[in-house]
């Protein structure tokens, strides 16, 4: 079954158990509901999880880590290339060109660099060779972001079919990269290895297990925050800064929330950012809401790759930089030629496991749900350690909670005893 | 083995564009609890959307019911508006009367009737002029 496999799903966000207070806070943001407070710990439902990383950016004690790689990975392989986010340049406050960047990721152990940005650009040339087949009714979805592709096969089945089966500009830019790599240092592929500086967990994930390719071109992810420290004391020792930015305007905008539409150019669209948000924009087009809607661009972090939960620098702030690193540059046109762009397999519906297998069962479930909802406070305090009294129902009636984790219901009960007790006081004393 | 279900009650409020949609999104996830095919429970919320906005724009709100079985989901609309005059028109692709500042809206395009009918397997009007109206709405499930 679908939600037994996505019980083995890899995942790259995970909680540091000796550092979690119990306090909810992860919880009550979780898009999809996958987080549970049992005996004062946040507990990850798995299946549910789509490593958004809300939780990371939340967590006010800093529990929720993400498992990724680090600077010893390197040591495995004879050259090793940096494959540099669109994003990553807007982290650097007195940064005002591209290039210094680069050239400082070559003193801190990377052999070579290469932008993530050029493989965007041939992800849009290949966009608008699809956009222009419109081969379905209704509007394409962008596969740009792992976390929301991860989201529509977990929640909305009926919107896959729109979602654009290409690769995202990382796995592009790592097959440009590995094969520039081999022509220049003649090594064997497997000699090489590229490794993708993440603003994300679902990057992680989308590396380690991907979900529509065979196996991912990038040998490693490190989070952009890993690598800040050390950069930017390798930056002070830049001397001559080389020539290495070969990127156009069209490539680093996707840095952005509407990036990737405006290189695409298209008028009717959707630039939708924020986890939240993006549920929302998903319920209304599958309700059909949305009339006249070529393209959406649908982003899992505010304000896009800029906003993600492993980036040092707030995202407005990183924004603004991109704008002003970018605005002398071309357009920007890569060419990927013999590249594999487009997904291996299908995703796979991976909906969260129903009440129960049997409809009848499952709708006597739903019934006893809804009569425990309405005995519930509906205040959605969290108290209990699910997200809301209609999930702390279901948790219930699936068998993972008790009635009497409600403090309000507890308080009742409570009530009644002490009644009770004080009745049998008063016989006694008869 | 007599059949389990499930029955849901929902008051849709007078004039408010804004809480337009919280009925049939509410059961749009009852349903995927319950496991239902994915194009059954698009067909329900579209129609019972449909419906809900119709029941805001012309009819001063109203309640829905809805009952859920193994084999079908029955959505009943019941309010107290206006009626409908002809219904053969109403039934018409592009037929509104839905005033200029609905319009504005986006809405009132005259698809409301017609999408209903496409996406639900039954759908009886009951409606008398001054009284109300009673749409009543039947989607199958045939993968079950």
């Amino acid at each position: 079954m679908a939600s037994e496999k996505r019980e083995l799903l890899y995942h790259s966000v995970c909680l540091e158990e000796g550092d979690c207070k119990g306090c909810t806070t992860c919880m009550r943001y979780c898009p999809t509901q996958a987080i549970r407070v049992q005996n004062g710990k946040a507990k990850i439902i798995r299946e549910k999880c789509i490593d958004c990383g809300e939780c990371v950016r939340r967590c006010p004690y800093h529990a929720k880590r993400v498992v990724s790689d680090n600077f010893y990975t390197l040591k495995s392989f004879k050259h090793n290339i940096a494959l540099v986010a669109p994003a990553f340049c807007g982290q650097f406050s007195k940064v005002t060109n591209i290039d210094l960047i680069l050239t400082g990721l070559k003193k801190i152990g990377f052999d070579d660099v290469f932008e993530v940005a050029r493989g965007a650009e041939v992800i849009t040339a290949k966009t608008k060779e699809i956009l222009a087949e419109k081969n379905h009714e209704g509007p394409y979805i962008s596969s740009a972001c792992p976390a929301v592709v991860r989201l529509i096969a977990v929640k909305f089945p009926s919107l896959s079919d729109m979602v654009i089966p290409l690769t995202s500009p990382m796995e592009a830019a790592a097959q440009m990269a590995r094969r520039e790599a081999m022509e220049k240092t003649g090594l064997e592929d497997d000699e090489i290895g590229v490794f993708f500086i993440s603003p994300c967990p679902a990057k992680v994930t989308a590396v380690k297990q991907p979900l529509a390719l065979d196996k991912s071109s990038v040998s490693g992810v490190i989070p952009v925050k890993d690598v800040y420290m050390k950069l930017v004391h390798a930056l002070k020792s830049v001397d001559k800064i080389e020539k290495l930015s070969v990127s156009g305007k069209d490539g680093i905008r996707w840095a952005r929330s509407g990036g990737e539409t405006e290189a695409l150019g298209i008028k009717n669209y959707i630039a939708v950012d924020g986890i939240h948000n993006v549920i929302k924009m998903l319920e209304e087009l599958e309700d059909e809401k949305l009339n006249n809607i070529e393209f959406i661009e649908a982003l899992a972090c505010t304000s896009g790759c800029t906003g993600g939960p492993l980036n040092v620098e707030n995202e407005f702030v990183a924004n603004s930089r991109i704008r002003n690193l970018t605005e002398h540059l071309e357009k920007g046109e890569a060419k990927g030629e013999n590249l594999s762009l487009m997904w291996d397999k299908k995703v796979e519906y991976e909906p969260f496991s129903p009440l129960d297998t049997d409809i009848n069962k499952a709708l006597t479930k739903m019934q006893q749900l809804e009569e425990i909802y309405a005995r519930l406070p509906q205040l959605d305090c969290g108290s209990c350690g699910s997200p809301s009294c209609r999930d702390f129902a279901e948790d219930i009636v699936r068998g993972k909670a008790q009635e009497r984790d409600c403090i309000f219901r507890l308080r009742e009960k409570i009530e009644v005893l002490a009644k009770e007790i004080e009745e049998l006081g008063k016989m006694i004393k008869e | 083995m007599a059949n389990s279900s499930v029955k849901l009650h929902y008051e849709v409020a007078d004039n408010d564009f804004t809480v337009a949609g919280e009925a049939s999104g509410a059961v749009k996830k009852v349903l995927r609890q319950l496991g239902f095919p994915s194009d059954v429970i698009r067909r329900v919320a579209v129609s019972m959307y449909e419906c809900e906005i119709n029941m805001v724009i012309h009819a001063n709100g109203g309640h829905i019911d809805v009952e859920i079985t193994p084999d079908k989901i029955r959505m009943v609309h019941t309010d107290k508006g206006p009626g409908i005059k002809d219904i053969g028109q109403a039934m018409q692709k592009g037929f509104s009367t839905a005033n200029e500042e609905v319009r504005q809206l986006g809405f009132g395009a005259g698809m409301g009737l017609p999408n209903m009918q496409r996406y639900t397997d039954e759908m009886k009007i009951t409606t008398e002029i001054g009284k109300g109206t009673v749409v009543d709405m039947t989607v199958y499930v045939n993968k079950f």
